[in-house]
């Protein structure tokens, strides 16, 4: 390494880094510039600048110097029925930093019945004791009444999230119903925030299992048996509509298949508001491994939605990648080691679900899509890390290089190769599903939060460094449409006079009722009408719709991180 | 107009029979038989008797005649053709007369009919020769038949004879809220016979809860009572469980009904979940039948419905405010995964709008078996109408899904129905005069749903599509009646020209034109959806049963004579496809040795994916008994009195 990029002190003794000769590469334009950080921000760019002596520098020697990555999908220390998902935070975050990936976004899984809020703040304690990275989190939304709602504002406003997933999948228990998905968006329409799908049709899926069940498959091939991708198709096509009618910006998770893709880009190109985000395992391998003779192997495979049998998908969706139909990558990493996969070896239904990706990513991106012609470096930058810093409202402190940015930084070397494998890989799983994988490119120097963390092979993580990034709701990036579109979306009703002609006298047989929903509401949930009014609340929140234009930042309270003082107001 | 007609018969005159070809402008007609190297007119089939007769020459015979007789009603014919009104003064360009030129007999005196010097029509092909038919069967079709005497006979004077047509989804009588639609079976039939249609298939609607056997028995009676055409009956399926499930076998096995619709829309009432969904098209596979879906997605349209009347829209334009055309585009993509899922042919009722039909064309695109029934409305007119100042206009439109705001719609729908994407064509005739339409005047979730159009499809379709350019006549025929037919297994006794099929035929007229107007039309519903529109091409003759019932606009019905006509399971037409896939589609485990490895402990207060229990919290009981409601129907039918568990331990 040494005659790549020069060392001059350790890093220890400095907050403060030079690198000297890099060619800078943001998502729209790349240029050569020395580059001075102190205390975790950059604050020069440009050339012969002015720095205080005794400056630890490093010299890049022309390589690119690039955003450090984001990955928008992670689920480290994840609980799944008593067990827990094998990377905890600091093994998470160690595999990212190694990979070039500099801030993470986790996912908040609370168990149906616990407030949102108990769950979130169970998460920054894990995280915050252990994440070596700057991270931030989205949080599931696994059941709905009042009270999650409520939650959810209050996560808004007050904790910096502005980002709900729900799921279309896991029947009976995460799953919501159609009406309750579009309750969900039309309060996440008006948080501004932004609604993420796990899509896939729980109700398929769940009849396809028992068929297969009962078919006599057992093994991780049944997984992928019974959730195929039309099933994926068909959800990311219902929750597109959805997020159409409430005019709701949406995020798919985990495009996994060319159909899904599909559906998205078509939505793109009518005007719908939507982002797909492909992971590390469907942008790099394929599901035929279902089906290896070696169970462990085969299980380590399983995730949700599976990965497509067919293997043309990950080129198709490098393909979309490149050209702009998806936008974001994450890694969805949540592996589970052998001993706790084979929970499910009797049933491919109880095996726990979730692949590595987090350390490969980057390297798979330019592997795939710049190696091969299909991007450019710009927008490589754009697809690991700028975009989804946008979508989330991060941009510019993270996904660029700029005075004021944060300095989360790699230094990426396009030409070496590596050969992925289980042994030298930072994970803690027995199984890397990217396993004799040659890919070429990978990060050489890693700086997060101004310090050097990976360099000569070798990290250096401090467990607990890792931030927890606040996000504002109404991300620019996504919410300017939104915004346009709601002032135009006004319906008027068409005046008429009275009609004063006969009227059909109708018998109040509720039997013989009109199929109409009001009037069959009535006798049937009047009972239940507090219950009812826990449904409502959503709507008299898009009444009140008439203020939509003006943000809620006069009660947006910015957490200051404990790693400095580093805040978004602070940019130009 | 006029002037195109003196060419035609200029044509006919000059030109040898083999290429004379009524209504058409092409000189040389595509055409398989009776041509210069075609071996011999009508050689394929339906052969009678005379085999020197069929040569091209011999009917040189009765060409003259024919177009004397054009030639002498040129003069009448434009005025009267221009003169519209079905009823009226339609130009008696066809001769009924008995051989031997004695009087016309009175119509039920004989049950033997000679139609002469048709063009008969197939969904395959266009061919000249006489039909004779006799106790409501076609005998014989060819040339120079042997016919015993005093038979009434038609003249077609070359105009097309095509299978009347078959109306594959009405709603007439049905009953709504203690009242019914204006339309009963005689009055719906009527209008149907009116506009060509000589076989309806109408749509049983059992209460959520009811018995389907009690419904299909009281719509089996108040339709054999007052039918005046044949018909078929589809069963809707508005609950779903082990009861209904052994109604729906004996259903299909001993009632002939092969085809049920389920619901995706009316929530809390008829809609359905998607693993009921799955269920019933898992178990509609296994019997044969076929799938058809009200593609909308209710839960949705409840929350917009609720929106729109907060919003303080009650008039009819909340109606398709409240469900726009996404809603029905997603239920009808939903509706194609479950069946592609479990093999099962689906049958989309009422495509309405660009998108929905957008997704069937890439359906079948890729391989799908799905068919799409656009209806007359939404061929011929669209939703701008529900922005009509006068209530009860706009009221009028009211039906689900929605006609589309768009207007570009109705041709595009023609586009893709002429294309084959969308395979037939139904009218969802479901008539509410205003006072009922009124129930809702405040509230438009309230207003009953239906339009009109059983009696124009025909003439809608011909001139949207035929007129145009879109379809040829061969294709018209497969869109209005032979490929409903073939889905119902009806084919070839319904659908077809053919020797042994029924005597349900109409003489079509191609070039009439007819305003249609709710002051003429022949139901009892005080507006019509197509109001003021010309439309040319109208049956001149309707033939059902071997009987006249239509001809010089005057009807000639009796209200009872309708037959219902059993379909039987398993259709070639949807099921072959899905037959050979059903053998492909076995699926094998890998074959491993066993896991013998450490094995983690785990909790099963998550595990085993469905599982109701962990689902639920304290806090959310209540809320999950109200959206868990659509489970209970199904999985706890103590409606039915019967207990079962779980609604995936049925299939």
């Amino acid at each position: 390494l040494s005659s790549r990029a020069g060392m001059k002190n350790p890093r220890h003794s400095s907050d403060r880094l030079l690198i000297k000769g890099g060619k800078i590469v943001n998502d729209d334009q790349s240029f050569c510039a020395d580059i001075y950080m102190e205390d975790g921000v950059i604050k020069q760019i440009g050339e012969s600048l002015i720095v205080p002596g005794g400056v630890k520098t490093i010299d890049a020697h022309g390589r690119m110097l690039m955003p450090g990555g984001i990955d928008t999908h992670t689920r480290f220390q994840m609980p799944d029925r008593g067990m827990v998902s094998a990377d905890d935070f600091y093994q998470g975050t160690k595999a990212a930093l190694g990979g070039g990936t500099t801030m993470i976004i986790d996912h908040v899984v609370p168990e149906p019945g616990v407030s949102l809020i108990t769950a979130f703040e169970q998460w920054r304690e894990w995280a915050d004791s252990k994440c070596c990275c700057d991270y931030s989190l989205h949080v599931d939304i696994t059941e709905w009444h009042k009270g999650i709602q409520e939650d959810m504002e209050a996560l808004v406003k007050d904790h910096g999230v502005n980002s709900f997933l729900v799921y279309l999948a896991y029947k009976d228990v995460f799953q919501l119903t159609d009406a309750q998905v579009y309750e969900v968006f039309s309060v996440i329409r008006d948080l501004g925030a932004i609604a993420q799908v796990h899509a896939e049709n729980g109700d398929i899926v769940a009849e396809e299992q028992q068929k297969i069940l009962e078919q006599g498959i057992t093994g991780p091939e049944g997984h992928v048996l019974s959730r195929p991708e039309e099933v994926e198709a068909e959800a990311v096509n219902r929750s597109v509509t959805v997020a159409n009618q409430t005019n709701c910006p949406l995020y798919i998770t985990k495009v996994m298949s060319k159909s899904a893709a599909d559906v998205i880009a078509q939505a793109r190109k009518k005007g719908t508001v939507v982002y797909g985000e492909p992971i590390a395992a469907s942008l790099g391998t394929d599901g035929s491994h279902y089906w290896s003779k070696n169970w462990a192997k085969a299980a380590a495979y399983v995730t949700s939605p599976p990965l497509s049998p067919d293997p043309t998908t990950p080129d198709y969706l490098n393909s979309l990648l490149s050209c702009g139909d998806l936008q974001v990558t994450g890694s969805a990493h949540c592996p589970f080691n052998t001993a706790q996969r084979a929970v499910g070896k009797d049933d491919f239904s109880l095996i726990p679900e979730g692949v590595n990706g987090t350390e490969e990513r980057m390297s798979i991106i330019w592997d795939k899509c710049v190696v091969t012609g299909k991007m450019d470096e710009n927008q490589f930058v754009g697809v690991t890390s700028t975009n989804a810093a946008k979508i989330f409202n991060l941009y510019p402190r993270k996904g660029r290089i700029a005075v004021g940015s944060d300095a989360d930084l790699v230094l990426w070397d396009p030409d070496v190769t590596k050969i992925i494998s289980a042994k030298t890989h930072h994970s803690t799983v027995e199984y890397n599903i990217f396993e004799g994988t040659e890919v070429r490119g990978g990060p050489l120097v890693v700086i997060s939060q101004g310090k050097i963390v990976l360099e000569e092979g070798n990290i250096h993580a401090t467990e607990g460094s890792g931030r927890f990034v606040a996000r504002k709701p109404f991300p620019d990036y996504v919410y300017k449409r939104i915004k346009a579109r709601s002032r135009l979306a006004e319906l008027r009703g068409v005046p008429r006079g009275l009609y004063d002609g006969p009227v059909c006298e109708v018998s109040v047989t509720p039997k013989t009722m009109t199929p109409s929903s009001s009037a069959k509401t009535s006798p049937a949930k009047q009972p239940n009408q507090p219950v009812r009014n826990l449904h409502q609340s959503g709507f008299s929140l898009s009444g009140a719709q008439v203020d939509d234009n003006i943000p809620r930042r006069s009660t947006q309270r910015i957490v200051a991180p404990p790693g400095g003082r580093a805040n978004i107001t602070n940019l130009g | 107009m006029a002037e195109r007609r003196g060419n035609w018969d200029k044509a006919e005159d000059d030109l040898p029979v083999y290429l004379a070809r009524p209504g058409t402008a092409d000189q040389v007609p595509r055409q398989k038989y009776g041509g210069l190297f075609c071996s011999v007119e009508g050689a394929f089939e339906s052969k009678t008797i005379d085999f020197d007769a069929l040569s091209v020459g011999q009917r040189g015979s009765r060409t003259p005649r024919t177009a004397g007789r054009e030639t002498g009603q040129e003069a009448q014919s434009p005025v009267s053709d221009n003169k519209i009104s079905p009823e009226g003064n339609v130009s008696p360009r066809v001769g009924i007369r008995t051989s031997g030129g004695k009087e016309v007999l009175p119509r039920d005196r004989s049950d033997r009919l000679l139609v002469k010097g048709g063009r008969i029509v197939n969904d395959d092909q266009s061919f000249h020769g006489d039909i004779y038919m006799e106790d409501g069967i076609i005998k014989q079709i060819g040339d120079n038949l042997i016919v015993p005497g005093g038979v009434k006979t038609v003249e077609a004077n070359g105009k097309m004879v095509i299978p009347g047509g078959i109306d594959i989804h009405t709603h007439f009588q049905m009953p709504y809220r203690g009242t019914t639609t204006v339309d009963d079976f005689a009055q719906g039939s009527k209008a149907a016979l009116a506009g060509g249609t000589t076989m309806i298939v109408d749509h049983v609607i059992p209460d959520p809860g009811c018995s389907l056997m009690e419904a299909y028995d009281q719509w089996r009676q108040w339709a054999d009572e007052k039918t005046c055409c044949d018909y078929s009956l589809h069963v809707d399926i508005t609950h779903w469980n082990d009861s209904v499930k052994q109604e729906v076998d004996t259903l299909i096995k001993e009632k002939g009904v092969n085809s049920f619709q389920v619901y995706m829309a009316y929530k809390d009432y008829y809609q359905m979940s998607n693993s009921e969904l799955y269920d019933v098209f898992t178990f509609l596979a296994e019997r044969g039948g076929i799938a058809e879906v009200h593609a909308e997605n209710g839960e949705i349209i409840a929350e917009e419905q609720a929106r729109m009347l907060q919003m303080g829209i009650t008039g009819p334009e909340g109606h398709v405010l409240s469900r726009p055309e996404e809603l029905e585009a997603e239920a009808v993509f939903r509706a194609i995964t479950i069946a592609s899922q479990t093999n099962c042919p689906l049958y989309v009722t009422r495509v309405m709008s660009k998108s929905a039909a957008d997704i069937i064309s890439q359906a079948r695109k890729k391989g799908n078996v799905v068919f799409g029934e656009p209806i007359t409305a939404s061929l011929g007119t669209d939703g701008t109408h529900y922005w009509s100042k006068n209530w009860a206009k706009a009221a009028s439109f009211v039906t689900s899904p929605p006609l589309s705001p768009d207007p570009t719609t109705p041709d595009y729908l023609n586009t893709l129905l002429s294309s084959g994407d969308l395979s037939v064509t139904g009218s969802a005739h479901c008539t509410f005069s205003v006072a009922q339409k009124a129930i809702g005047k405040d509230d438009f979730t309230q207003i009953p749903e239906g339009l009109n159009g059983v009696e124009e499809r025909m003439s809608l379709v011909w001139d949207k599509a035929v007129t145009s350019g879109k379809m040829d006549e061969n294709m018209f025929v497969a869109v209005t009646s032979t490929n409903a037919a073939k889905i119902l297994n009806l084919y070839p006794r319904k659908g077809r020209i053919a020797v042994g099929s029924d005597a349900d035929l109409v003489i079509w007229d191609t070039d009439c034109i007819r305003t249609i107007t709710a002051k003429t039309h022949n139901s009892a519903a005080e507006y019509n959806v197509f109001e003021g529109m010309e439309l040319r091409g109208a049956p001149q003759v309707v033939i059902c049963q071997g009987k006249i019932v239509l001809e010089d606009g005057n009807m000639h019905i009796i209200a009872g004579v309708g037959r219902f006509i059993p379909c039987s399971p398993f259709p070639d037409f949807a099921y072959k496809r899905i037959k050979a896939r059903k053998q492909l589609a076995v699926l094998r485990a890998v074959p491993r040795g066993m896991y013998d490895g450490p094995v983690s402990e785990f909790s099963m207060s998550r595990g085993g994916t469905p599982s109701a229990s962990a689902r639920t919290s304290p806090t959310k009981q209540p809320v999950r008994n109200l959206h868990q409601s659509g489970f209970s129907l199904a999985g706890n039918p103590a409606l039915c009195g019967e207990p079962i568990i779980f609604v995936y331990e049925t299939s």
